[in-house]
């Protein structure tokens, strides 16, 4: 599924980025950077609360499908400027890290 | 060195996290714009962030220079910084010496040594307290591997 779909599905903000991303990599939850630089699959779906820019240069480097902010966290300045730099889909959801990771896992069938 | 070696330089200066990983970036564009494999652009681009973060973070900012080769890619990047005291320990997962603040940023959770290791086929560290840090990653370039965007 791509990330867009899933985003309609899920009624979640579309911060920035296409969303044309496939979702290959499955669901990824962590906040720690070099945690899920190590771990999180190439074309996965990073669920985090870490909304500065060095979250986007993970995202970048780490190739994950897209960036989901939970619990409404907002980009500043500087992460948004990274978001582009990268070319990373950054989403937004309303919900906690789990409830989030949830609902995108019974969408993506995953549970 | 064949007459095909490519390189790039950058200086990366101390501190400012909010720079760290434009060298790291830019690599990687250069690495997908060589149509080298997906996976072997990813595994630089991961050994790559973490020695440069590192060298933002701990090293006080330095310089980065990488060396393209037909069969591997090569980086160095090399600080000034306080060095590394014990190498065996700061290479343990979940070893780091990160203040309050970085860890705030999400740095900190002793990774970034152990996934230089990982991704790299190649990783020589070396380090004197007082003099710098350097580290050279080495990642090998596939021949028979398959070539796409
Ligand atoms: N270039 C460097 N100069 C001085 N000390 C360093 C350097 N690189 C690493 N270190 C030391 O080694 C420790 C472990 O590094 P590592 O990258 O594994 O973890 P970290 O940077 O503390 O956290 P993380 O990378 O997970 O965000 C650091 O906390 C620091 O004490
Ligand atoms: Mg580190």
């Amino acid at each position: 599924m791509k990330v867009k779909e899933l985003c309609e599905k899920l009624g979640w903000e579309t911060v920035f980025g296409d969303g044309e991303n496939e979702i290959t990599g499955g669901i990824y939850c962590c906040d720690l950077l070099s945690i899920v630089m190590g771990r999180a699959p190439a074309g996965s779906l990073w669920i985090t609360v870490m909304a500065n820019v060095n979250a986007m240069a993970v995202a970048t480097l780490a190739d994950t499908a897209c960036v989901v902010l939970a619990e409404n966290m907002r980009m500043d300045e500087e992460a948004a400027a990274g978001a582009e730099k990268g070319n990373v889909t950054v989403l937004c959801s309303g919900k906690p890290v789990f409830e989030t990771a949830a609902e995108a896992a019974k969408l993506l069938e995953l549970i | 060195m064949t007459v095909n070696s490519l390189h790039y330089h950058y200086d990366v200066p101390g501190d400012d996290f909010t720079r760290a990983g434009v060298a790291s970036g830019a690599v990687k564009q250069i690495l997908k714009q060589l149509g080298l494999n997906p996976e072997t652009v990813r595994k630089m681009s991961i050994a790559l962030y973490e020695a440069e973060i590192n060298m933002v973070i701990h090293g006080g900012g330095g310089v980065i220079d990488i060396d393209i080769d037909d069969d591997k890619i090569v980086a160095l990047v090399s600080d000034q910084g306080p060095g590394i005291e014990d190498l065996d320990l700061a290479m343990q997962e979940g070893w780091s010496t990160a203040s309050e603040q970085e860890r705030n940023l999400g740095f900190g959770a002793g990774m970034g040594l152990p996934n230089m290791k990982k991704y790299s086929d190649e990783l020589e560290i070396n380090s004197e307290v007082g003099v710098g840090t350097s580290v050279k990653i080495t990642v090998n370039i596939e021949k028979s591997g398959e070539q796409r965007d």
